[in-house]
Order: C-alpha cells, then sequence, then structure tokens
C-alpha cells in the first residue's frame, strides 16, 4: 500500500510559513524581529522533517518519482532558509555607514520638509509648537525608508 | 512605526512630538500613512533628500527603481535643537523601541 510520505510535505510547507512568516507576522513583535529566533526554530522543524521525509524516499523500494519530488521539496526548503538568512543577516546589514550624522550633543542641523497638506514644516517649528498645550520638550525624527 | 503610534499617547503625554521623514510624497503620505494606515503623527516629505543628505543618512540606490533612500534612523532632539539620544540601527530589521524612547524621554527637561 502506497503511503504519502509527509514528512517530506510537512517539512516543505513549514520551510514556506518559516520563510514568510516573518514579514507578515513576527516583525510585528520586537522580541521576534530583532533577532528571528521563532523564524529560525520553525526553519529547524523543517529542515529535520524534510532530512526525514528525503531518508525515506531514497529507500530500496521507493520509486524514482518520489526521489525526484523529495529531492526537489528539500533543496527548496533548503533555499528558502539560505534567502532567509540572506535577507536578514546579510543583505539587512548593508547600510550606509552615515559617519557625519549628528552626534548625541551635536546640533541637529535644521529643515524644511512639506507635510501631507502641502506646507513647509520646519525643525525650529517641530520644536517649539506647543504639545497639549505645552511646550514641548523634545522631537523625535524618525528617518525611514518610505512606504513601497 | 507601528510601536510609535502605538505610544503616541504616552509620548505626547511626556511632551515628546514623534515626526517621521522618508523621500515619500506629501500625497503618499496622506493617502497610504495618514488614511489607510491610520498614522495620526506627522509625516513629512523630503524627496529630494535635503533633510536626509544633511543629516548624513542617504541610501543609495535602494529605493522604487534605484532611487535613493533614507537609511532606518532616529534621533531625539530637546527644545535648544541639540540632539539627545539617537538610534543608528546596524539592521535594517532592528529599530528603536517605544520603551527605550520614553525611558530617555523621562530624563528630559
Amino acid at each position: 500500500m502506497k503511503r504519502l510520505n509527509w514528512k517530506i510535505w510537512a517539512g516543505f510547507v513549514l520551510s514556506l510559513v518559516a520563510g514568510f512568516s516573518y514579514e507578515l507576522v513576527f516583525v510585528r513583535w520586537p522580541i521576534t524581529r530583532d533577532f528571528p529566533w521563532a523564524n529560525l526554530i520553525l526553519f529547524a522543524v523543517a529542515v529535520v522533517l524534510l532530512f526525514l521525509g528525503l531518508r525515506r524516499a531514497f529507500k530500496p523500494d521507493k520509486r524514482i518519482v518520489a526521489k525526484i519530488f523529495s529531492s526537489l521539496a528539500a533543496a527548496l526548503g533548503v533555499l528558502l532558509l539560505a534567502g532567509f538568512l540572506f535577507a536578514v543577516f546579510v543583505f539587512g546589514r548593508w547600510l550606509p555607514a552615515s559617519a557625519a550624522a549628528p552626534q548625541v550633543g551635536q546640533k541637529a542641523p535644521e529643515f524644511t520638509l512639506t507635510d501631507p497638506n502641502d506646507k513647509p514644516v520646519t525643525l525650529a517649528q517641530l520644536l517649539s509648537e506647543p504639545i497639549n498645550n505645552k511646550p514641548p520638550k523634545g522631537v523625535l525624527l524618525i528617518f525611514y525608508r518610505g512606504y513601497w | 512605526m507601528r510601536g510609535i503610534q502605538n505610544n503616541l499617547k504616552t509620548l505626547s503625554d511626556e511632551g515628546i512630538r514623534a515626526v517621521a521623514i522618508s523621500v515619500d510624497s506629501p500625497e503618499l503620505n496622506r493617502k497610504y500613512m495618514l488614511q489607510d494606515a491610520g498614522y495620526t503623527f506627522t509625516f513629512l516629505s523630503d524627496p529630494k533628500l535635503e533633510a536626509i543628505r544633511r543629516y548624513d543618512l542617504v541610501h543609495t540606490g535602494q529605493g522604487e527603481k534605484g532611487a535613493d533612500v533614507a537609511r532606518p534612523a532616529e534621533f531625539l532632539i530637546d527644545p535648544s535643537g541639540t540632539v539627545r539620544w539617537r538610534m543608528m540601527t546596524e539592521n535594517l530589521f532592528v529599530r528603536a523601541r517605544p520603551e527605550q524612547i520614553l525611558e530617555f524621554a523621562k530624563q528630559l527637561q
């Protein structure tokens, strides 16, 4: 009787989940975003399942189709893991040195930028306009890459 | 960004004004960040990278179609215009946590 090699399928699906759940789910909480341990655990389980499934598919009584499909699934799973590691640990660190960025204790450079209502806004304004009818204690500038 | 929005009340109670800066246009900020995403703090547009360049935060060729964008960075500036705290992340996926900022903000006069 033919039985489904569930380990290879589960391993493959789990590696998909491990690869894509970072962007979709785990990035929301600092604890799972700053270091992607949740995804790495999922990947570890996926790799074990893929390995076990692959071992089963390569038993002598299994058909060649099973061997090919299992190998493909395992290769894709490992590729996903490699892609994930690359994205988080290599691509994520490709940032400019920004050596001339203002240091703590230095004056923050003044600027005039446009708000969503097309009005010009200066840093001086941001630093002086009241918050809750009190003068502000500070302005938190958050530079980010953009919406896309 | 979502973390800042979730802590916006606490931040403004501390007298801290949150301001996000990117190369995105005012229309895009209005449509996507304010209307769709529901952010309620200030979003400023720097399409010519004037402020981004002055703060030395240009990340060359990393935007859409190879455009220049800002690398992620956060600065807390006091009313005299002096930088009191900053976070220059070494990894795109690691950002300042609102708790860190709040903790520091409490020490500001």
